[in-house]
């Protein structure tokens, strides 16, 4: 009961939303890179919000399925096909037992998620089943997945409730300049005045160097008044450090607990899906919020995605119009 | 006491910055404020980082937003206990030096212009205070090496260290708690697991504490070790009394 990876893909690891509480013992959090389409492949399956999925990044898996299951796939596009023939995404999909779900290269995007609604079975490190390459721990033994790998499910569940409303707009990652918001702070006093109007005026470039940890600029030179060394402190999501080089880094799920170089920004939680879905040479921007603007917009998400919820939790409206149920009946006896 | 300042740090954290030096005063304060904050449970609150001199504070704005969580956090550094009325809690670390353990004693020793013997007394001699954990799960950022046996590391890294692996880079020294590249001087080797991520408590060390390096023989490695793995030993833990709560 589960799946055998016939390809891994480039890297494909188990996640959920983090692991939190060991951070203050060196351990990184882990967890998705883009939250909301994590979320709402869960929401789709009707899921527990932080039940564990398949992170794809770029390049896809080709897995085979040992029994029947339920999935969703949400984030970049991957051209996914089931037995050849292509799969919807945004949608819950019943697969049956030997069907070979197949991934291409990212077509739009650089990340996807992949539902179960029949839970990963990897167990509960620390509180949660996300991967942590670094300690070799979480998720399947620790590590992306490799080919011959088998993962099995935890529990049988083959049906959901109003299974033919599961479907949403799939959400579209284009390649134009994508303008991040971001909360100034907290080593903010540590630029010059030019170093700040640079980092808010300026284009920079996503670099080759883009990984879980984290995501490298190159672009114009962002000034500090004295270097950026600082006592070193904790790292938050999207935090944005500022080396003495001058280019951007910002911090995502891997990063480290800690770190010594002055951090000039941190990218609104809302945004970071939008600057982990792209791609080496994308155009990136920042554009300074509040604090209170940024919590606003995460409120309003939360909202959202819960309203997401309930429009898929309800009858089908064909379902629903009798007169399509009787043309639809007509035309399978005739 | 310097000016505590309340930082953002995005919309879902909050920097406490204590000082811009690395001083055993400003840690203690921290530790202090951590006990604070554990102690009355703040809803939202899901994470916190403690380093040399500030702590970041992860909160979910779904359940606390900023302005509630920095009010909250001022009550509690106004009613910030004496960091001196404290306990100090010393665990032990059994370590047996040199040899295939310690492959670089010599090099130590040869640097200090003293004896091996001499390097493991000094080592072994003082209380070294856990500054942060960062770097790998379960690394301690250590205080106070004596500066007669600090060394430069190694020209040329090593690929791999063994898990346990107890050594010196430049001023500091400190524990590999899991097989790791590195480029310290290496002494010896503890037998006592600081991270293994399937016990009930995953990481031995925390911030605030402090390590003391106990010199052992290979036969009492080998009785450590076997306890290690049956799950069975518990490292040997000093409350210094004089520092207790009032």
């Amino acid at each position: 009961m589960g799946f055998r990876v016939l390809k891994p893909g480039m890297q494909t690891t188990i996640q959920d939303l983090g692991r939190y509480g060991y951070q203050s013992q060196g351990i990184s959090v882990s967890g998705a890179m883009d939250v909301r389409s994590f979320k709402i492949a869960n929401l789709l399956l009707d899921n527990p919000e932080n039940e564990a999925e398949l992170e794809i990044c770029l390049i896809g898996p080709t897995l085979k399925f040992t029994s029947a299951t339920i999935i969703a796939i949400t984030g970049g596009d991957f051209s996914p096909t089931i037995n050849g023939k292509p799969a919807p995404l945004y949608t819950a999909i019943y697969v049956e037992k030997d069907d070979v779900l197949k991934f291409a290269s990212a077509r739009t995007g650089s990340r996807c998620y992949v539902a179960f609604s029949s839970y990963l079975d990897v167990p509960v490190v620390m509180g949660s089943r996300s991967t942590n390459m670094k300690s070799k721990t979480g998720g399947y033994h620790g590590r992306p997945l490799r080919e011959d790998d088998y993962v099995g499910f935890r529990i049988k569940r083959r049906y959901l409730p109003f299974f033919l409303s599961r479907h949403l707009e799939p959400q579209k990652f284009d390649e134009t300049a994508e303008t991040l918001r971001v909360v100034m702070g907290p080593q903010t006093d540590m630029f010059t005045r030019q170093g700040l109007d640079t980092f808010l005026s300026g284009e920079f470039t996503v670099t080759s160097d883009f990984d879980r940890m984290g995501c490298r600029l190159d672009g114009p030179f962002v000034s500090t008044k004295n270097g950026s060394d600082i006592i070193s402190d904790g790292i938050a999501f999207g935090a944005v450090q500022v080396p003495s080089h001058g280019k951007p880094i910002i911090m995502l799920s891997d990063r480290q607990t800690t770190g010594g170089y002055a951090k000039i920004a941190t990218v609104a939680s809302v945004d970071i899906p939008k600057l982990v879905q792209r791609k080496t040479d994308h155009k990136i921007r920042f554009e300074a919020i509040t604090v209170e603007e940024a919590q606003a917009l995460y409120l309003k998400e939360i909202t959202e995605l819960e309203e997401l919820r309930k429009s898929i939790h309800v009858p089908c409206k064909e379902v629903l119009d009798c007169r399509l149920v009787a043309k639809r009946l007509t035309k399978l006896f005739v | 006491m310097q000016q505590v300042q309340i930082l953002t740090e995005g919309d879902s954290s909050l920097l406490i910055v204590f000082g811009d030096e690395i001083s055993p005063e400003i840690n203690s304060r921290i530790s202090a404020v951590v006990q604070l904050l554990k102690n009355q449970h703040i809803k939202g609150v899901i994470d916190l980082i403690p380093s040399y001199a500030a702590l970041l504070i992860n909160y979910n704005p779904q359940v606390i937003s900023f302005s509630e969580i920095r009010s909250r956090v001022e009550t509690i550094l106004s009613m910030d206990v004496k960091a001196e009325n404290r306990a100090k809690t010393i665990v032990e670390i059994p370590v047996l030096y040199g040899g295939d353990y310690g492959p670089d004693l010599q090099t130590i020793a040869d640097h200090a212009g003293l004896s091996p013997e001499e390097v493991i007394k000094i080592h072994a001699s003082r209380d070294y205070l856990i500054y942060m954990l960062g770097f790998l799960p379960g690394f301690c950022y250590l205080g106070g090496l004596d500066e007669r046996i600090h060394t430069p590391r190694l020209a040329s890294p090593r690929l791999r260290i063994r898990e346990g692996s107890v050594g010196i880079g430049g001023n500091a020294t400190g524990i590999y708690p899991m097989d790791s590249p590195g480029g310290w001087q290496l002494m010896g080797m503890t037998p006592v697991k600081t991270f293994d991520p399937n016990r009930e408590v995953p990481i031995l060390l925390e911030a605030g504490q402090y390590i003391r390096f106990i010199p052992i023989d290979e036969e009492e490695f080998q009785r450590i070790r076997t306890l290690v793995e049956k799950g069975e030993y518990e490292c040997v833990v000093h409350h210094d009394s004089d520092k207790e709560d009032a």
